[in-house]
């Protein structure tokens, strides 16, 4: 049956075999481009992302007029240098993809698992979090409790983190029941295994593969969370410098300096790009490679 | 019968099992002795698997189990916790499952697998466990014990990897080993090295070897003893010789019909067959299970069945008698 069913994939993938590499290979070499620099800032920044300069305020990138060559991408309205500004903002942005997902992961993959192993009520109880969680608007509630508790990176972190747990929920769940009936499930009960042993190391290893693509999935709305939330001045508190932020300062500038809003936005946009290739890249790979 | 101890390794009595609205198993009494290779035959969805789930605890949810006693060398198994039961599984023991295909994890290595057990109830270390591993490898006939350790199960055939769930069985040395259909999956050149593979070691090692199948011809080849189940019943039980010199209930015979022997049945004869599928049981279902099925029923089956001796340890459930001949029955 199985085999029977991964035919057709691998035909269909043969066909376009160069242009699904190239993606793959495209995300990687973002998110790794990324992390690279998030990790490195410090030594990679030609000024400080903090430092004021009033007198130079709103200076154009190099490929413009007016431009300042020690200002690569030039300066915002306060006269910080926006590529030094751009490249603390991917930790920030990461920093927060990261963590997120690391919460939400935690929450979702365990309510997930044991719903679905266990069946019954319990998996009823586990059904109906889900929908309450799915209930929720999330902008919504992201801002009331960034309104109420204020706004700080902790703060942000941790309500993306308690929200966006569902699809870890609802994609290990339903791995979990498929997981659960296969007779390697039954040979462990019947070598005396525990119960969280058969959890974390039959069942978990075996449907990792479905959850690192809800992983980056989610990392990326996070991310895009994060700047909308920012946007709407109730994410990042401001020296900080998120994309989102960015944008949301740059907003008013944008009829007559286009780029200091593009430049944030094209940054953001990679970012996402590269992360949702790097996971469908991923979800490929790990299809083809788990069974036989 | 050979060198059956006076008191048998497992030994269950009146084990029911039901769930909401079926009775899968309907007091079942079985026992295996040391070195006794005891086959308990039947048609899918008779209960035999349950029977073997439950003297496991393993049962599915929902499934409730009930016995007079279920004893495993002289203790109480109805008796123990969740914990003791889940330190007597795999260690005194163990159980083989009929898909070789599924019942390794794809996640971890050959040798991972088998040294997890060893580790758990010897407190082993992890070195001690692979050479174990290594040991009974080699002991369950595959070649280059070492290579295989370091493979994951998809690199195994189905023949190789039900040699690699025989040799986790005996990591701890059972007294008890649970066969469910372990041939069932795999074809019949690798099902007769499989059956060649288990009677050695249980002749070795002195285990007691509950099979369950439903191929006469395993039954043929392996057992001591058998018992035929039917519709969650022993129908007909007794040793091997016995059994398959005298069958008596209606269901055996019609079973044993059904097989071609060489020499026997004569080209273009017609094997016997037995019409209808097993019924489901409902709670408080009467008498004899196979009524519906059988040639010989009269309006007497439909009370409670006298269980009969056949002579020996021969017995069987059935209104008739043991001399009871065919045609003048019919």
């Amino acid at each position: 049956m199985k085999a029977t069913a991964t035919v057709p994939a691998l035909s269909f993938r043969s066909r376009l075999p160069s242009f699904r590499h190239f993606a793959t290979f495209l995300g990687v070499v973002i998110v790794g481009a990324a992390i690279l620099i998030a990790i490195f800032a410090p030594y990679l920044t030609p000024h400080d992302p903090f430092a004021q300069n009033l007198n130079l305020r709103m200076i154009p990138p190099v490929w413009m007029d007016e431009s300042m060559p020690e200002h690569l991408l030039g300066t915002d309205q306060l006269g910080r240098d926006y590529l030094s500004r751009l490249i603390y903002g991917a930790r920030i942005s990461l920093l927060i993809g990261v963590l997120t997902v690391v919460t939400s992961g935690l929450i979702g993959i365990t309510l997930g698992i044991i719903g679905g192993f266990y069946g019954g009520r319990t998996d009823q109880f586990v059904m109906f979090l889900i929908t309450c969680r799915l209930s929720i608007p999330l902008i919504l509630v992201a801002l009331t409790v960034v309104a109420l508790v204020g706004s700080s990176l902790a703060v942000v972190i941790l309500t993306l983190g308690l929200l966006l747990w569902d699809r870890f929920a609802v994609v290990a769940r339903t791995t979990t029941m498929q997981v659960r009936n296969l007779d390697y499930i039954a040979a462990a009960q019947a070598a005396g295994a525990s119960r969280i042993h058969i959890l974390l190391r039959e069942v978990l290893p075996n449907i990792a593969n479905h959850l690192v693509v809800v992983a980056t999935l989610e990392m990326a709305l996070a991310i895009l969370l994060e700047a909308a939330l920012s946007f709407l001045g109730l994410g990042v508190p401001p020296p900080l410098p998120s994309w989102g932020l960015m944008i949301a300062e740059a907003k008013e500038y944008m009829f007559f300096s286009p780029w200091v809003i593009m430049t944030p936005g094209i940054a953001l946009f990679v970012l996402v790009l590269g992360i949702n290739l790097l996971g469908d890249g991923l979800r490929d790979l790990l299809k083809a490679g788990s069974r036989q | 019968m050979t060198a059956s101890t006076p008191e048998p390794v497992l030994s269950v009595a009146g084990l029911r099992v039901s769930f909401r609205q079926t009775e899968a198993v309907r007091g079942v009494s079985l026992a295996v002795g040391r070195g006794e290779t005891h086959c308990v035959v039947g048609e899918s969805g008779c209960g035999k698997s349950i029977s073997a789930l439950s003297v496991m605890n393993l049962l599915p949810r929902g499934a409730i189990r009930t016995a007079d006693h279920i004893r495993f060398q002289g203790q109480d198994l109805l008796k123990l916790s969740e914990t003791q039961f889940a330190r007597l599984r795999g260690d005194k023991i163990a159980m083989i499952f009929q898909e070789p295909m599924t019942s390794l994890n794809p996640a971890y290595t050959i040798g991972s697998q088998m040294s997890e057990v060893f580790e758990r109830h010897r407190r082993a270390t992890r070195r001690q466990a692979m050479d174990r591993a290594a040991e009974l490898l080699a002991r369950v006939g595959i070649t280059a014990p070492g290579m295989r350790l370091g493979q994951y199960p998809h690199q195994l055939s189905g023949g190789l990897r039900q040699r690699v769930m025989i040799a986790m069985a005996l990591m701890c040395d059972p007294e008890l080993l649970i066969a469910d259909e372990p041939t069932t999956a795999l074809d019949v050149t690798v099902q007769a090295q499989i059956l060649r593979l288990l009677q050695k070691l249980q002749q070795e090692l002195g285990l007691a070897l509950l099979l369950i199948t439903h191929d006469f011809g395993v039954v043929a080849r392996m057992a001591q003893r058998v018992s035929v189940m039917y519709a969650g019943e022993v129908i007909e039980s007794g040793t091997a010789a016995d059994l398959f010199a005298a069958p008596t209930h209606p269901y055996t015979r019609g079973l044993l019909e059904c097989i071609p022997v060489p020499g026997q049945v004569a080209p273009g004869e017609r094997l016997g067959s037995i019409p209808g599928a097993v019924p489901r049981i409902a709670p408080g279902f009467v008498g004899c299970g196979f009524r519906e099925r059988c040639a010989l029923a009269t309006p007497e089956c439909a009370r409670a069945v006298p269980k009969r001796a056949a002579g020996g340890d021969h017995s069987y459930l059935c209104r008739l008698q043991p001399d009871w001949k065919r045609d003048a029955a019919a």
